[in-house]
């Protein structure tokens, strides 16, 4: 059944793509088909297969600043890499375990489906028909982002209803652009979109003044927004026009998989609320506190029951640190972005990160 | 028959048709020019007389200066170049591991070793070190040393590289006069010393194993075309024959796979080769992508060569064959000995054409998330510390993929003036 499914899919995908050349399409056609192609056998887990391999194949981007780049080193890093080196370092023990694979955002929920890959970890926004339709599983939100307006300071724009005649930029074929019609058209405006297909162009564009605003995910507008000829000089506007959860991605129907991948991130910030660190991971694990002992496998057996060592967090906070030292490393502080945390603080500080109880 | 390095072609008798030998129709001489032909005289007569010629010329000029003035000005004043040098090791192989590097420098010596003896060979009869061959190793020195890149272990090795290509040249020269099959040696030292390189590469027999998911940048650029173009070539000759065929069957295959590849765009291929055929496999079987990829830019480019052959095969006359076929050969020498030499000589330029865009088809690869040249740009690009520093890498980039394009339209220029026995 699972192969002629996956045949028929695959002709329906051949045909689209030899009918139109250009492949943003297509990719609507896999993520329906996906969900049909991919009846996993209960019995063999990704779990096991990732084990036996000694790998964990991590489908990343490679090109979204902050997230995932190759660094001078000639090394992947970012956000979404340091989640594939956490799950890498859950189940192998090696945070360095781990074959990045660049997916398109057309071609990695196939990719996914195909068994190429075996978890994403690449900006992808957390909906309703991914989730079901597309058969996906998403583990917890990593970062939350919204969609944003970047406009010059001295423009006298002030909210979306401003740009009446004005002209917005924006990247082509993303949700990025369907939000902006939307939401121009609630407010009643009709600015001229001028829709690129790359992102670098897109920006040259905003910054020689080609546009009157430029529209992407916030963490993008102030990531770019330092590369501008006078980056002072342009603000963000208050608004978000859409929300964007962002988070690692797993197959349907492989819970022992998509469980590791889940508790592995919100073991991430469960450490940062417990105030585990990289640098304290060793001390913390003779803890007299029981929940952190718990936490690292000092007491219990919680590693055990999704099939991991107990000590499986000890490997992962020691190998890329709690949430907030992976945010503050590739986003905030210590980065070239400076971004505020915003809405990524613990819930004990008003954010939206929350981990349930390890226990 | 010279023999001469060659990289994609078989050695050919080149002296077929001793019977249309060379007429230069003679014509009364011509009064002698009226000025003399100095670069001022051809100026002043082409570019500014009359008066409208003058204006034609003061305007485009100007533009043009203007163009080349705000180009400069950028290059030498607003650009910011420290992404190429820091960046240097990953466009030139991705994330191939640095304890590593060494082979890959190795196999650029064995390279610049081959094509020094090569040069030699070919230029045995000629002075080596001519003017414009000194004043190009001395254009390439100089750049080397204005170029800001790591004395170690960059400049330190390319100048020697360039050593050893002048001095191999030279040793080339010295044995080619001794040894006069020397050519043929080197010729299958060329398609012997691919195996090597694979090793050097990829590694295992005694070397790290180095897997495909880490090579990238040029390495894998030039690895996938010269792996395809070289796989292609004789596929593609093979369906042009077939395509002629009388065998019924041979040719309604032929036929049909040149016909359904040509209407496939190159991408959907990709695709179909990235992402659709895991779908098919059983769990566990996933074919290098890598070889994949060479996969399909091979079937792809073999269908478009096929068509290029064929056209030359239909432009050998008839009588070629009956005259081979007169003098006792068979068919399949008939095609080897007289029709395939005639019919691919006379369709190298649209052959190497073929080549150098499959050499450029490399890049669509990138969108299937091979990191190639193309592909490792974007990542280098969204490196924080090098955001919006796309003019400076796709230029480079670009002036990469020109080098080496026309390298290969150099190459295919030597190898058409070589073979050209004709009138």
């Amino acid at each position: 059944m699972r192969k002629w499914n996956s045949l028929f899919l695959s002709l329906l995908l051949m045909g689209s793509l030899a009918a139109c050349a250009t492949p943003p399409e297509p990719a609507a056609d896999g993520e329906e088909g996906g969900a049909e192609g991919t009846e996993s056998v209960a019995s063999s887990s990704r779990l096991d297969t990732v084990k036996e391999r000694g790998t964990l194949i991590c489908g990343v981007d490679g090109g979204i600043p902050g997230f995932s780049f190759v660094d001078e080193a000639g090394d992947y890093s970012g956000l979404d890499v340091d989640i594939c080196k956490a799950v890498a370092a859950a189940v192998l023990g090696d945070p360095e375990a781990v074959e990045y694979r660049r997916l398109d955002s057309t071609e990695r929920f196939t990719a996914l489906a195909g068994g190429e890959v075996d978890m994403l970890s690449r900006n992808t926004t957390w909906t309703i028909s991914r989730d079901t339709s597309v058969g996906l599983e998403f583990a917890p939100t990593t970062f939350y982002d919204g969609q944003g307006m970047m406009v010059r300071a001295d423009s006298g724009i002030e909210s979306l209803e401003d740009f009446d005649g004005r002209s917005v930029c924006v990247e082509a074929g993303t949700t990025t652009e369907l939000n902006l019609t939307d939401k121009m058209r609630k407010a009643g405006v009709d600015p001229e979109v001028k829709t690129f297909q790359q992102a670098d162009p897109a920006y040259a564009a905003y910054d020689d003044e080609l546009c009157d605003g430029f529209t992407s995910d916030k963490s993008q507008l102030i990531a770019r927004r330092t590369t501008l000829s006078n980056p002072e000089d342009h603000v963000l506007l208050d608004v978000t026009m859409s929300k964007e959860p962002l988070g690692p991605v797993t197959i349907n129907n492989d819970s022992t998989w998509f469980d590791v991948v889940k508790w592995v991130t919100f073991g991430l910030i469960e450490a940062e609320e417990f105030g585990i660190t990289s640098e304290n991971v060793e001390e913390m694990a003779n803890s007299e506190d029981p929940n952190i002992s718990r936490f690292l496998g000092g007491e219990g057996d919680l590693g055990e029951g999704i099939g991991l060592d107990n000590d499986f967090m000890v490997n992962v906070i020691s190998a890329v640190g709690n949430y907030g030292e992976v945010y503050e490393r590739n986003l905030g502080s210590e980065s070239q972005f400076n971004l505020e945390r915003g809405l990524n603080t613990l819930w004990t500080e008003g954010g939206l990160l929350y981990a349930p109880p390890f226990r | 028959m010279n023999p001469h390095p060659s990289f994609f072609f078989v050695v050919y008798p080149t002296d077929l048709n001793p019977n249309m030998t060379a007429h230069t129709p003679t014509s009364p001489a011509l009064p002698p020019p009226d000025v003399r032909p100095t670069p001022a005289n051809w100026v002043k007569q082409n570019l500014l007389t009359p008066w409208y010629n003058a204006a034609i010329t003061v305007i485009v000029g100007g533009g043009f200066l203007w163009l080349a003035y705000g180009f400069l000005l950028w290059v030498f004043t607003q650009a910011q170049w420290q992404v190429i040098p820091a960046n240097l090791a990953i466009f030139t192989a991705g994330r191939y591991p640095d304890e590593s590097y060494w082979r890959l420098w190795v196999a650029v010596g064995i390279i610049v070793t081959l094509a020094g003896i090569s040069w030699g060979v070919v230029a045995r009869n000629v002075t080596l070190f001519s003017r414009n061959v000194l004043i190009g190793l001395g254009v390439a020195a100089v750049i080397c040393f204005i170029l800001p890149i790591p004395v170690v272990p960059w400049r330190s090795l390319v100048v020697f590289m360039l050593v050893l290509l002048a001095a191999t040249a030279w040793i080339g020269q010295q044995l080619g006069k001794k040894v006069p099959k020397l050519g043929q040696y080197t010729t299958f030292a060329w398609l012997g010393s691919f195996f090597v390189y694979l090793w050097l590469i990829s590694g295992n027999l005694g070397l790290e194993p180095v897997k495909t998911n880490e090579w990238g940048g040029v390495v894998l650029t030039v690895f996938m075309a010269v792996v395809s173009i070289a796989i292609c070539f004789p596929f593609g000759v093979t369906l042009a024959l077939g395509r002629q065929s009388d065998l019924p069957v041979v040719r309604l295959f032929s036929v049909l796979y040149i016909e359904i590849v040509r209407g496939i765009p190159l991408i959907a291929i990709l695709f179909m080769g990235q992402v659709i055929i895991p779908l098919f496999l059983p769990e566990g079987m996933r074919p290098d992508r890598v070889l994949r990829a060479i996969v399909g830019l091979t079937l792809f480019s073999s269908a478009y060569l096929a068509e290029n052959v064929r056209g030359g095969l239909q432009s050998i006359p008839k009588g070629q064959e009956e005259a081979a076929k007169a003098l006792g050969l068979n068919s399949p020498l008939t095609v080897s000995l007289i029709v395939l030499p005639q019919a691919v000589k006379a369709v190298i330029p649209a052959v190497v054409g073929q080549f150098i865009s499959l050499f450029q088809d490399t890049t669509l690869l990138s969108i299937v998330g091979l990191e190639e040249l193309l592909g490792m740009s974007r990542s280098i690009l969204a490196n924080p510390s090098f955001i919006g520093r796309y003019s400076e890498v796709y230029l480079f980039v670009g002036l990469l993929y020109w080098i080496f394009c026309y390298a290969m339209s150099l190459g295919s220029r030597y190898v058409e003036k070589k073979l050209n026995t004709g009138h």
